[in-house]
C-alpha cells in the first residue's frame, strides 16, 4: 500500500472530526462528552470534564456567549441543545471545583501577568499548571473587577472559581501600576491582558505575540468590543500556550491549524433523528435542575457520522470505523515482528461498495481492502486458508470438466456469445439450457456459448496472476469465435468484463431479453421484494429491465432501500470463505428486512438467501415457472460442481449430438442433512470424502473405533488432510462426520 | 497439542490390528515444525487426529502461523 494513498483515504473518513459544537467553541469543549455524562446521570464526571476544559466553569456557565449552540445540529431537529444552560447546571449542582494542580516544569520560569481579567487569569492558571512561577499585576482593587458588576453572575460562583488558585503559589498584586517593557526585564515572559487599549499594539492573531519576543497580549485589549467571556478565556489559553512554547524554544506556529472557533466537516444524518424540543427550566432564574439537565442532555444525538457502519454488518462487526480500520490495515502491512492481526478483517470485506455509496466523502473500504490484499499477496503474507477453497472451485470451473466454447450448432459464426457464468450453471443448469435455447431461437446470426469462470474469485483474492490467466483463456476463445459481443447472465461476470476488459462489448442478459422478447411462458402472479446484486449497483438499465421483466411475468415487486443501496449476499470479495460469521451476519440482516419472498438475478444471492432460510427466486424462476422455486434449497458446494459438469455434458449431448457418458461414482455416499450442512460449513466436498474412502479401502489404512464400530480414515491430496468417520452399510458408505486440517503430521521414528 | 483422550485402547489400526498408543509426532505447517504427542499405530505409524484437536488447538496454531 502506498503511504500517501493511505493518508488520503484516512483523511476522507470524517468520523474523528469534532462535532460542530466543539469545533465552534474557542477552547473546543468536549460538549458531546459532557452531554453523555449528564445523560447517564453522572454529574461528578460531567463536572470533572467541565473543570478540565475550563479554568472557571462557574463564570462560563453563567456568562458564556455560547457560540457552540448556533451550529448545533439539533437546531435542525427541534432546537439546539442548550449547552450553556447545561454548563451552568453542572457548575451549580456539582461539587466545588478542584484547585489547580501546580505542575513540575523541567525548568521553572517566572511569568508576569498584567491585568487580572478573564484572559490574564486563564493564562495564569494554565501556566501554573505547567509548573511556572506566576505573578499577577492588577491596577484595580480586585480580581475580575469587570465581571463583579454583572448581575447574571452570583458572587458565590465567581468566588468558587477564584478559589481554584488556593495553594498554587500564584502571587496577586492588586492596586499596582505596572509596565510591560519593564516587567520583561525582570521576568522570562509577560502577558498583557489589560482590557480595551487606548493605544493599540500589533498582536499576532494566531500566537498573540507582540513585537517584543517576551511579551504576549490578548483579551479585549486585542479584540476590542463587545466583550466576550469565552473569547477572553480563549485568548488567555492561547497566549499561555505560546509562552510555554517560547520558554521551551519551540515553534510558536506549528500545529495550530485547528485553534479557535471553526466549522466542522463531521456529517450527521438528521433523517435518523426525530424532532424534539428543548427542555425549558421550571425556574429560569436558577436554571436547570439536575433532572432537567439530564433530560436536555439526552436530546444530544450525539453527532457522529458512522453512515457506513450503520449499513454494513462487516464494518460494524469489528467495532470501529474506516479511519481506524485504515490505520490498522496499514500497520498490519508494515509490521516487522509479531502477528498480522488484521488479515482476517481485510479478507472479510465483500467489496460491495455500499460504504462508498453512503459515505459523504465517497470513501470505499473495498478499495482499501483490495489494495491491502494485493500487498499481502506481494509479500507472501496472505493466509492460504482464506481463499484456498474458492480458488480450487475456480480451478474446477477453468478445467475441462466445465469449460466449453462453441458456435451455435449449425453455425460457423456467432452474432452474440452467451456467457452464463459458473454460478448460474452451478445453481440452475436447466435454466441455462433453456435460456440458451431461447436466445438461439430469437437472435439471428447464431449465438455462441461459452462455459467458464470470469475470474472474479481470483480478482477478489488479489491473485492478479490467476486473474490475468483466466482472462487470457477467455480472450483466446473469444477471439477464436470471432470476437462477438458478450451477453452475461451473471452480474459479477458483467462487472469483471466491463471493468477489466474495456474493449470487450458486454451486455446483460436482462437488457437483451427485453429487446428480443421473453420466452413464451405463463406468468404466475406473485408478490416479491427485489434484491439487486451488489455488482450491478450503478447499472440503472439492468435494474429497470429486470423490474419490467418481473412485471411482465406477473410479479408485483416491492423495493427495499433501492438498487443503489443494495447489500452483498456474502459471496462478494470471497467474504463467506474468509469469514463465515460476518458473511452470515450480512445476509441475515438483508433477509430480515422484509417478510416477502425475494426476487434477485444473481444465483449466488439466491442460494445464499436460501441457505439462511429465506425463500428467494431468481428472475429465471419467473421466466420458467415450475415447482416451488422459492423453497429450493441452496445446492451446496458439491452439487455446484456436479451441476456444472452435468450441464456441459448435457449440452454436448443434446445440442452438439456428442456421445457423453455420465460418470459412475465408485464410492456411493450416504449423508444425512445434518452432516451435509456440517460439511458445507467446513468447506468439505463429497469428492474429498470419496477420495479418503477410496484411499482407505484400497490401502487398508484406516482405524476402527471399537466403541462406535466406525472406520476412521484420512487422506491428504495436496495441502489439506481430510478425515472421515464412516461405516459401510449395504455397499453404501454412511458418512458420520468429516473434518480437515492443514498441518502435516509425520510419525517420528 | 497433546492428545489426552484415553481412547487409545478403543482405537485400533485396521491394517496392523494393533491398539493405538501415544507417541512422538512431527507436526509442520508453513515451514514451522514442532513435536507433539499423539495417538498412533505402533506398527505402521498411522497418526490419529481427533476432530476436537483438528478444529481446536490445531486450527488455532495454523491460523497463528498464517498470520505470522
Amino acid at each position: 500500500m502506498d503511504g500517501q494513498q493511505v493518508k488520503l483515504w484516512e483523511s476522507r473518513c470524517i468520523e474523528e472530526l469534532p462535532p460542530a459544537c466543539t469545533a465552534a467553541c474557542p477552547v473546543h469543549l468536549d460538549v458531546r462528552g459532557l452531554a453523555d455524562a449528564l445523560r447517564k446521570g453522572d454529574l461528578p464526571a460531567a463536572h470533572a470534564l467541565l473543570c478540565r476544559f475550563l479554568p472557571f466553569p462557574g463564570i462560563v456557565g453563567h456568562l458564556c456567549e455560547h457560540p457552540c449552540e448556533a451550529p448545533c445540529r439539533r437546531a435542525e431537529a427541534g432546537g439546539a441543545i442548550r449547552i450553556n444552560a447545561l454548563e451552568r447546571a453542572v457548575a451549580t449542582h456539582g461539587p466545588a471545583a478542584p484547585t489547580f494542580r501546580r505542575g513540575r516544569a523541567q525548568e521553572r520560569k517566572r511569568v508576569a501577568i498584567v491585568g487580572a481579567g478573564l484572559s490574564g487569569l486563564t493564562a495564569a492558571a494554565d501556566l501554573v499548571v505547567k509548573g511556572h512561577e506566576v505573578v499577577v499585576f492588577e491596577v484595580g482593587p480586585q480580581l475580575l473587577g469587570r465581571l463583579r458588576d454583572d448581575p447574571r453572575l452570583p458572587a458565590a460562583a465567581l468566588e468558587a472559581d477564584l478559589a481554584r488558585f488556593e495553594n498554587t503559589g500564584v502571587e496577586f498584586r492588586c492596586n499596582e501600576e505596572s509596565d510591560g517593557a519593564a516587567l520583561a526585564e525582570q521576568f522570562d515572559a509577560v502577558y498583557l491582558g489589560t482590557g480595551p487599549a487606548t493605544s493599540p499594539i500589533a498582536i499576532d492573531p494566531l500566537t498573540l505575540a507582540t513585537a517584543h519576543p517576551k511579551v504576549f497580549a490578548g483579551g479585549s485589549l486585542r479584540y476590542g468590543a463587545p466583550y466576550s467571556v469565552i473569547a477572553s478565556l480563549a485568548d488567555g489559553r492561547h497566549a499561555a500556550l505560546s509562552i510555554e512554547r517560547m520558554l521551551q524554544g519551540a515553534s510558536l506556529t506549528a500545529n495550530r491549524d485547528n485553534q479557535g472557533s471553526q466549522p466542522s466537516r463531521l456529517y450527521v444524518n438528521l433523517a435518523r433523528h426525530a424532532s424534539m424540543p428543548p427542555v425549558a427550566p421550571a425556574d429560569v432564574s436558577t436554571g436547570y435542575t439536575q433532572d432537567e439537565a439530564r433530560a436536555e442532555a439526552a436530546r444530544c444525538f450525539p453527532c457522529h457520522c458512522l453512515e457506513c457502519v450503520q449499513v454494513c454488518r462487516y464494518l460494524e462487526h469489528y467495532q470501529g470505523y474506516p479511519k481506524r480500520y485504515i490505520r490498522e490495515i496499514y500497520n498490519n502491512e508494515t509490521i516487522v515482528m509479531g502477528a498480522r492481526k488484521s488479515n482476517r478483517m481485510i479478507d472479510s470485506c465483500t467489496l460491495c461498495g455500499l460504504c462508498a455509496e453512503v459515505c459523504p466523502e465517497d470513501l470505499g473500504m473495498g478499495e482499501v481492502c483490495l489494495s491491502a490484499r494485493e500487498g499481502m499477496i506481494a509479500k507472501g503474507k496472505m493466509p492460504v486458508s482464506h481463499h484456498d477453497f474458492a480458488l480450487r472451485d475456480l480451478a474446477f470451473s477453468r478445467s475441462d470438466a466445465f469449460t466449453l466454447a462453441r458456435h451455435q450448432p449449425g453455425h460457423d459464426a456467432s452474432a452474440l456469445l452467451f456467457y452464463p457464468g459458473c454460478q448460474l450453471a452451478a445453481s440452475s443448469p436447466d435454466h441455462v439450457a433453456r435460456i440458451y435455447a431461447h436466445l438461439c431461437a430469437r437472435v439471428p446470426g447464431g449465438v455462441g456459448l461459452m462455459l467458464g469462470c470470469c475470474g472474479a474469485p481470483a480478482h477478489w483474492a488479489a491473485r492478479n496472476d490467476l486473474f490475468a490467466e483466466t482472462r487470457a483463456e477467455f480472450r483466446a476463445e473469444w477471439q477464436r469465435l470471432g470476437k462477438p459481443p458478450v451477453v452475461t447472465a451473471c452480474s459479477s461476470c458483467y462487472r469483471m468484463f466491463a471493468d477489466h476488459s474495456p474493449d470487450l462489448p458486454v451486455e446483460s442478459l436482462w437488457t437483451l431479453l427485453e429487446r428480443i422478447g421473453l420466452p413464451d411462458s405463463i406468468g404466475v402472479p406473485s408478490r416479491l421484494t427485489i434484491h439487486d446484486p451488489c455488482t450491478t449497483r450503478h447499472e440503472h438499465d439492468i435494474h429497470a429491465s429486470v423490474r419490467r421483466i418481473a412485471a411482465q411475468c406477473g410479479a408485483t415487486v416491492a423495493e427495499l432501500d433501492g438498487a443503489e443501496r443494495t447489500t452483498c449476499c456474502g459471496f462478494g470479495g470471497l467474504a463467506q470463505f474468509a469469514n463465515r460469521e460476518v458473511a452470515d451476519k450480512i445476509v441475515d440482516r438483508r433477509i430480515g428486512q422484509d417478510e416477502s419472498d425475494t426476487l434477485t438475478y444473481c444465483a449466488m444471492c439466491r442460494d445464499n438467501f436460501a441457505r439462511r432460510g429465506k425463500h428467494a427466486v431468481h428472475i429465471l424462476d419467473l421466466l420458467y415457472p415450475g415447482g416451488d422455486a422459492a423453497a429450493r434449497p441452496d445446492p451446496g458446494f458439491s452439487a455446484r460442481q456436479e451441476n456444472r459438469g452435468r450441464l456441459k455434458r448435457q449440452l454436448q449431448r443434446d445440442l452438439w449430438r456428442e456421445e457423453m457418458n455420465e460418470p459412475v461414482a465408485d464410492i456411493e455416499l450416504e449423508i444425512s442433512p445434518e452432516v451435509h450442512a456440517d460439511l458445507e460449513r467446513k468447506l468439505i466436498l463429497q469428492d474429498d470424502l470419496r477420495q479418503v474412502i477410496r484411499h482407505a479401502e484400497s490401502t487398508g489404512e484406516k482405524l476402527l473405533d471399537k466403541r462406535t464400530g466406525r472406520f476412521i480414515a484420512c487422506h491428504r491430496p495436496v495441502r489439506v488432510t481430510y478425515w472421515v468417520e464412516y461405516t459401510v452399510e449395504n455397499g453404501r458408505h454412511v458418512v458420520h462426520c468429516a473434518y480437515s486440517h492443514r498441518m502435516d503430521l509425520e510419525t517420528k521414528p | 497439542m497433546t492428545e489426552k483422550n484415553a481412547a487409545g485402547p478403543e482405537l485400533a489400526c485396521a491394517k496392523c490390528q494393533q491398539a493405538l498408543v501415544l507417541g512422538k509426532v512431527k507436526a509442520s505447517y508453513l515451514g514451522n515444525s514442532f513435536e507433539v504427542d499423539l495417538l498412533r499405530c505402533p506398527g505402521c505409524g498411522f497418526v490419529y487426529v481427533p476432530e476436537a484437536l483438528a478444529l481446536g488447538k490445531m486450527l488455532q496454531v495454523e491460523q497463528a502461523l498464517e498470520d505470522k
